[in-house]
């Protein structure tokens, strides 16, 4: 399955940055069986990376627990208007996507 | 007296428990809009409006959902309502299918034979849904009531509304008529009451996070008739315009608000 589309916002507070990114996945837990009774085989995000003008600032590993369509937001320390962001997934696939943003 | 004063504790403590756990409930709804995965249903609707398709192979771009070919800003805000093209009153949905079928060329049978989606995959009606939706977030909730069709169909959907039919004899009002009525911790709305239908139809189409998937009125209305267990209305059907007109007009003047998300 071809990787979905990702959305992200990134918004300038005072002294932080509110990053909020939207992932199509169906993070899939390897436990759930499909119409015909089989096992539907697990696919999940493994990594999740987030850089910061290139520079990665978070390096994440992530599990099958977390749902189908995952949002994800965090706070970044400090950060400027358009500054670049740029968030990445790996799946136990090896299928990814990415997406990057100017903070605003 | 010791027992009754027990009794009124019990109820008051009762009270509380309700309320935390509406409040939490609350919370997490917030929680769930603020982050909603409708956005990228949004963005896959785009694509597909864009796309060529059928056997004329044109994309849906010059589709005129009532306020011209191709205009989307406000569009979905403002239906309901009469097409004269095709003589009668449509919702989003059965407008799209309209498009499909003259524009692109396509058939009937073929444009519906899959309209409800799954987890795995959307329909073209949801994603087209999404996209479409969006483009009137912040425009006024107002569906048209001036063709005498208009008012005909919101008739008619007012009594839909309240016409008790099937095995279990439920009407729409059976759940949604009177305050204070829930399914298990869902609060039912009383949704011939504008108050009520407001925030309701300011959100939907809405992705619905526990089954992850993105939901539109012809949806809602096939699955409450499922639920009634009536035959199954068909797609686009007058019955289902009328109810979705119902419920639109009860609603107007309410701010649209995009693509919602639901438990």
């Amino acid at each position: 399955m071809a990787a979905g589309p990702m959305k992200m916002r990134a918004s300038l507070g005072t002294g932080f940055t509110d990053v909020r990114v939207l992932m199509t996945h169906p993070m899939e837990t390897g436990l759930r069986k499909d119409a015909d009774g089989k096992i539907v085989p697990q696919h999940f995000i493994q990594n999740l990376t987030v850089k910061v003008n290139g520079k990665t600032v978070i390096d994440a590993e992530i599990s099958q627990a977390v749902s189908r369509n995952p949002v994800f937001s965090f706070r970044l320390k400090g950060g400027a208007k358009g500054d670049k962001i740029e968030v990445s997934w790996l799946d136990n696939h090896g299928e990814s996507a990415a997406i990057e943003t100017a903070v605003t | 007296m010791k027992a009754l004063a027990f009794g009124a504790a019990l109820a008051v403590s009762c009270v509380a428990l309700g309320q935390d756990v509406s409040k939490e409930i609350q919370r997490y709804r917030q929680m769930v809009a603020e982050g909603s995965p409708a956005e990228l249903f949004e963005l896959q609707g785009e694509e597909l409006w864009k796309k060529p398709h059928g056997p004329k192979n044109v994309s849906l771009e010059r589709c005129d959902l009532g306020e011209g070919p191709g205009v989307l800003k406000g569009a979905y805000a403002h239906l309901p309502r009469y097409f004269k093209d095709a003589d009668r009153v449509m919702d989003l949905e059965t407008r799209l299918l309209y498009c499909m079928t003259t524009l692109q060329g396509r058939s009937r049978e073929e444009a519906t034979a899959r309209v409800f989606g799954s987890a795995d995959r959307a329909s073209e009606f949801e994603l087209l849904s999404a996209y479409v939706a969006g483009q009137s977030r912040g425009v006024a909730i107002q569906p048209r009531m001036s063709h005498p069709q208009e008012k005909a169909s919101y008739e008619l959907g007012r009594t839909l509304f309240f016409h008790r039919v099937g095995p279990w004899d439920f009407s729409c009002a059976s759940c949604h008529g009177e305050e204070g009525k829930r399914i298990r911790m869902q609060d039912l709305p009383v949704l011939y009451k504008p108050q009520y239908a407001r925030p309701v139809m300011a959100t939907w189409p809405a992705y619905r996070v526990s089954t992850s998937q993105f939901v539109t009125l012809q949806w809602r209305m096939n699955d409450c008739y499922r639920q009634m267990r009536t035959p199954e209305p068909t797609f686009g059907s007058e019955t289902t315009v009328a109810l979705i007109h119902f419920l639109t007009v009860t609603a107007r003047g309410e701010t649209y608000q995009g693509p919602g998300s639901k438990r």
